[in-house]
């Protein structure tokens, strides 16, 4: 029994190794000056019914960046994510109090056209969710939408959206045939190049990575890292090596409370709360 | 160590030790011979149905041989020429009740025929029963020949002569020249038709458009009818020549007449215009059986009938029934898929909800002789009868619109089958993953935008299930609509050449109420049961075919969606 408990702190000291962390940021995002803050959250609280669901969240969500969401199971991460584009709008009896602003922009604002909002608010789901219909036609599916764009143009924007997300030499020569076709990773490439070809500024991925093999995921945070240059990221994950790996940010929720939201280097290697040092060494989650 | 004594001893059993019933019933093996036992009795029943329609209806264009028998009933001696259609055994008791003085026969049963004997006109009943012991003899005459008469149903006898206006003309091969003259005959009889069905019928049509237009104007207060007088004095001008011309065909009908001798020895003289068409069966050879039997086949799908429905074809009817599915699948398609979209798609789910989807299930169930009646007294009097009053004032008081019409009986068939297209389209729904709604929703498009764009179209497969559904319930579908459109002869099909080409307001003709008409209201019953089967046979064919049609159309569009569905 004394083996085990001893084994655990090892690996505890492992993990809070600063050399897994893939970033060099450690400026805490409460420290940037406003002007670098993409997505500003403040006193955020959700309901579902009378079940309160996330507890006066307030976070600076830093322009350019990727941000990290960690915590267990039904914490509420995909749910603070899911605020940032209102897709929380479609469940009737969600009731949101605080503020949310996207470069000092209320978006629960009256004013708000909630489809422009997710034009500029892209989102990437869990599970790979490309429509039924050609390649081509799943990545200029946003742009018919918004723009209306003549056909050589549209050809243009569709292979600048594959080619970010770094898919168009796998695709290249069959983009007229169905994406139902594509392999797990690929299909996961295929709705990013769908959320980025429509030009937003900021990209949640909620658990993007979590229904495919390694080789993919891989990719994936491949290129997460590429995209950073041009767009905020926020990242949903239970994978704390991923968060690690991939974030220059990072929050823990639990239980719907923020613990603590720091530079990643910070919460891996010197976090301020017991709760995070907690869950990542593994006591719980 | 200490924990494998806790595991059980391996007895080394594996084979089953139980022999009997009890066993027998636990092996599972009396559900699997069950549950196949049912199976194989409805693809028995099913193909037994199936079967005997199409025999008993396809057998029926076949032209038989034609048998002369003499025979010697109770009261004297008797010669009868005709296809036997049917034989049968009957028991010695029935024998013995219909003929009292019967002479004396051996065995418990009697073995009868039925001849169409036909020549109704003046040998009367054309159906008769000859017992066989009662036959002295039979032969197949190689020259009898089996006229289709377009009255009096056929007539089978020997050629004597062929008659130019009255007067015999000696002729080589009378056969030929009869063959020849009946050949003329029908081309005149074509364009005696045309002009009837074609300019005939598009100046009346006019006319009667005139006719509505002068009053319609009266009612305005408009007086001056100079306009409408003088087209009208063209169209009758117009009129006057085209019965000229229909005149001039009628007489050139009459010129020639055939003499034919039927098997009492009795002449018969028929006039060549009756005729559609002979054949001498006994010496036709299989190949010429073949091409007469196809053609005969032809003609009951192309052709009006006639004679009360008892000869000739189903093509109005056959018309008909098509025309009406399609129009309802037509009405009932937007109707349901709408409404489905509503309950699924943006109602607020709960109790009340949940009681329209069951009231809606239970809508199917409803007996269809009340939408019937529903179908009568509101779309056709009551919205019929408001249109009738709105929009065609002048034609009052006969009713355009407020008479049962291909309209109504097409709406309320629609009504009858949206409950099938709401469930199923719903079901389709439902299988939607959620994943691909918030998938458009994330990327800025609007509901109505992820509807049209994403949710109908992977939709559609079951939308064309409710479809499939509803075409195979409305197609066989009979009771509701003699209430709401269908009538056992229209004079006219419901698409003609006058405009605006689709008449909803006609009454139609349509399979389903033909075979009732045929079985059971029909004058002549002997020369109506081989129709039955045949209509019958025609009309699942007809729903085979045009649910075959939907469900090709649908495993298309499912292969394409498959890997996106739940």
């Amino acid at each position: 029994m004394n083996e085990n408990d001893q084994a655990t702190d090892s690996s505890a000291r492992v993990k809070l190794d600063s050399t897994l962390v893939g970033s060099t940021v450690s400026v805490s995002p409460d420290q940037l000056p406003e002007s670098e803050t993409c997505l500003h959250v403040r006193d955020l609280s959700l309901y579902y019914g009378d079940k309160i669901a996330l507890k006066d969240i307030s976070m600076r969500i830093p322009r350019k960046r990727v941000t990290a969401l960690i915590g267990p199971s039904g914490c509420g991460k995909s749910t603070l994510i899911r605020c940032f584009n209102r897709m929380n709008d479609l469940i009737d009896s969600v009731r949101i109090e605080g503020r949310i602003e996207l470069n000092g922009l209320e978006i629960h604002d009256k004013e708000v056209d909630v489809s422009q909002l997710r034009r500029r608010v892209g989102m990437v789901f869990q599970r790979p969710n490309p429509f039924p219909k050609t390649i081509y036609e799943n990545v200029a599916y946003g742009l018919r939408l918004s723009e209306k764009l003549p056909k050589s143009e549209l050809d243009d924007r569709v292979e600048w959206g594959l080619k970010s997300a770094a898919l168009w030499d796998e695709v290249q020569d069959r983009l007229t045939d169905s994406a139902l076709g594509l392999s797990g990773g690929q299909q996961q490439r295929l709705v990013i190049a769908r959320a980025v070809a429509v030009k937003p500024s900021v990209l949640l991925l909620d658990e993007p990575a979590s229904a495919l093999d390694p080789i993919s995921t891989l990719k994936i945070e491949e290129l997460i890292a590429q995209l950073k240059a041009d767009y905020t990221i926020v990242i949903v994950t239970h994978n704390m090596q991923q968060a690690a790996r991939v974030s220059d940010y990072t929050g823990f929720l639990y239980l719907g409370e923020m613990i603590e939201f720091d530079s990643t280097v910070t919460i891996f290697t010197n976090p301020q709360e017991e709760k995070t040092e907690d869950y990542i060494t593994g006591r719980y989650g | 160590m200490e924990t494998s004594e806790k595991l059980p001893q391996d007895s080394g059993a594996f084979h089953r030790q139980r022999v009997g019933i009890g066993s027998w019933f636990k092996s599972g093996d009396p559900w699997i011979w069950l549950t196949a036992t049912a199976v194989g009795a409805c693809i028995v029943a099913v193909l037994g149905l199936l079967g005997l329609i199409a025999f008993k209806g396809l057998a029926h264009f076949w032209p038989a041989d034609v048998v002369t028998i003499d025979y010697e009933g109770d009261s004297g001696r008797f010669r009868v020429a005709g296809e036997v259609v049917q034989r049968e055994f009957i028991g010695r008791d029935q024998y013995l009740e219909a003929n009292s003085n019967a002479t004396a026969i051996e065995g418990d049963q009697v073995e009868r025929w039925m001849i169409k004997s036909g020549n109704r006109k003046i040998n009367a009943p054309d159906f008769r029963w000859v017992y066989r012991h009662e036959i002295v003899q039979q032969r197949k005459d190689r020259d009898m020949i089996v006229f289709e008469r377009t009255e009096w149903g056929n007539a089978y006898g020997k050629l004597v002569d062929v008659k130019e206006h009255g007067q015999s003309i000696s002729f080589d091969d009378p056969w030929v020249e009869l063959r020849q003259r009946i050949e003329r005959v029908s081309d005149l009889r074509g364009q005696a038709r045309r002009i009837q069905k074609g300019s005939i019928n598009r100046i009346n049509y006019r006319l009667e458009k005139l006719r509505l237009e002068k009053r319609s104007r009266e009612l305005k207060g408009v007086l001056d009818h100079t306009e409408i007088e003088n087209e009208r004095e063209r169209l009758n001008a117009e009129y006057v020549v085209e019965e000229q011309r229909l005149r001039n065909i009628m007489n050139q009908l009459e010129r020639d007449e055939v003499v034919v001798q039927i098997a009492d020895g009795r002449t018969s003289t028929v006039p060549l215009r009756d005729i559609i068409r002979a054949w001498q069966p006994n010496q036709m050879s299989l190949w010429s059986k073949l091409g007469h039997y196809f053609s005969s086949i032809w003609i009951f799908l192309s052709q009006e009938s006639r004679e009360a429905n008892t000869e000739g074809g189903v093509f109005p009817a056959l018309f008909g029934t098509v025309l009406m599915v399609l129009l309802m699948s037509v009405l009932v398609t937007p109707f349901g898929v709408v409404a489905a979209l509503y309950l699924r798609e943006y109602a607020k789910q709960g109790p009340f909800v949940q009681l329209i989807r069951i009231a809606v299930n239970n809508l199917a169930g409803v007996p269809s002789i009340v939408y019937g009646v529903f179908g009568l007294g509101f779309f056709v009097y009551l919205v019929g009868g408001s249109i009738d009053d709105l929009f065609f004032e002048a034609a009052q008081p006969a009713p355009t619109f407020g008479t049962p019409g291909l309209m109504w009986a097409s709406l309320t068939l629609a009504l009858l089958t949206v409950p099938v297209v709401i469930v199923s389209t719903e079901e389709g729904l439902t299988r939607i993953p959620s994943e691909l709604r918030e998938g458009s929703l994330a990327l800025g498009a609007t509901k109505a935008e992820t509807m049209f764009k994403i949710i109908l179209p992977m939709a559609s497969p079951s939308i064309l299930t409710g479809i499939i559904l509803a075409i195979a319930r409305a197609a066989g579908e009979v009771a509701p609509l003699m209430l709401v459109g269908v009538v056992k002869l229209a004079p006219t099909l419901p698409i003609d050449g006058n405009f605006p080409f689709l008449h909803l307001d006609r009454k139609f003709m349509h399979l389903g109420f033909h075979i009732y008409d045929l079985g059971f209201q029909s004058p002549n019953v002997d020369a109506a049961r081989p129709l039955v089967f045949a209509t019958a046979f025609l009309l699942v064919l007809i729903i085979v075919a045009l649910n075959l049609t939907a469900i090709t159309l649908r495993n298309r569009l499912e292969a394409r969606y498959r890997g996106a569905m739940l």
